[in-house]
């Protein structure tokens, strides 16, 4: 792997939990899945860094970015559905650690 | 035009272009007016720009759900390369983020949203509603999709999964919704009638076929 591109770190299937934290600029991880633990869907591909491309950067390394499931009892409270529900989204993986299972 | 001719008492609603122009509307016509005149581009270049982006249309959805519908080999190339499944079709989704189809059946729905803004695989299928742009939708539909969907007209069986997808990133997300029953005789010109743009997004099914 060059290092214009890091390697991906997770596989479908595993256990992630999104980082916390209010950095400024411009980032992809909607504030609302901050800090919940969800489970990797698929590996999307690397893509260049939207946080430094929006800057006028050329996004390099790519980053690996994740479709990640997040079941929607651990996202809200007080969620009024199936628990079998979940809402997923994109997440790059510099905002991602491992989780437990 | 008078100001002063009657509404009915109802106050005019003001005119769009009266409103104070935002920051970004002011920079964007610097940028564009110094663009043209330094030759980088012509006001023509935009236009036709803008007419291309607004010949984009949910009809083409709609012919890649239908043959999807009737050639399961199609639907499996669909599912795992999506974009050159559709490009297979002649369409010409241009230089696009990747997209991914999401295949909904009878116990599991999919429903799209941008929670960050108003990510749309706008190549495929031309500018988003309104309503996807809107902060309600937006702000809602990943906290109470059922609630949501049933404003849409679409109730949700309790046991039916939903999962909502929020395009955050570099993904363009189209939904492949079930093929509704009583369609057995239709030809794909037919099927793609029934897809409609709101099916393509996963708010609403697709139309029943009308009795006959």
């Amino acid at each position: 792997m060059s290092d214009q591109e890091v390697a991906p770190a997770f596989t479908a299937g595993q256990h992630v939990q999104v980082k916390t934290g209010d950095p400024p600029g411009h980032i992809r991880t909607p504030t609302f899945l901050r800090g919940k633990s969800g489970v990797i869907e698929q590996l999307h591909g690397v893509y260049r860094n939207p946080e430094d491309l929006a800057f006028g950067g050329q996004g390099f390394p790519k980053m690996p970015l994740y479709l990640v499931r997040f079941s929607q009892t651990e996202v809200w409270d007080n969620y009024d559905g199936s628990p079998k529900d979940s809402v997923l989204a994109d997440i790059y993986q510099h905002w991602l650690e491992p989780g437990a299972e | 035009m008078t100001e002063e001719h009657d509404h009915s008492g109802n106050p005019p609603q003001p005119d769009e272009d009266r409103l104070a122009a935002t920051e970004f509307e002011i920079l964007e016509r610097a940028l564009r007016e110094l663009l043209i005149e330094k030759g980088v581009f012509t006001a023509d270049d935009i236009r036709i720009a803008v007419e291309a982006m607004d010949r984009k249309d949910p009809a083409n959805g709609s012919k890649v759900v239908a043959h999807a519908w009737v050639d399961d080999a199609y639907r499996a190339r669909l599912l795992d390369d999506s974009k050159a499944a559709i490009e297979e079709l002649g369409i010409d989704v241009g230089p696009a983020p990747n997209l991914v189809v999401l295949e909904n059946t009878a116990t599991l729905q999919h429903v799209v949203v941008c929670t960050l803004c108003s990510c749309y695989p706008r190549t495929l299928l031309g500018m988003p509603p309104s309503w996807y742009k809107s902060r309600e939708y937006r702000g809602r539909v990943v906290v109470e999709p059922r609630a949501v969907l049933r404003e849409f007209g679409t109730e949700l069986a309790d046991d039916v999964e939903i999962k909502v997808v929020d395009s955050t990133a570099d993904m363009r997300y189209l939904v492949l919704p079930a093929r509704p029953d009583g369609t057995d005789g239709l030809s794909e010109a037919e099927l793609a009638d029934l897809v409609t743009r709101d099916s393509l997004i996963g708010v609403t099914q697709p139309n029943a076929p009308s009795g006959g």
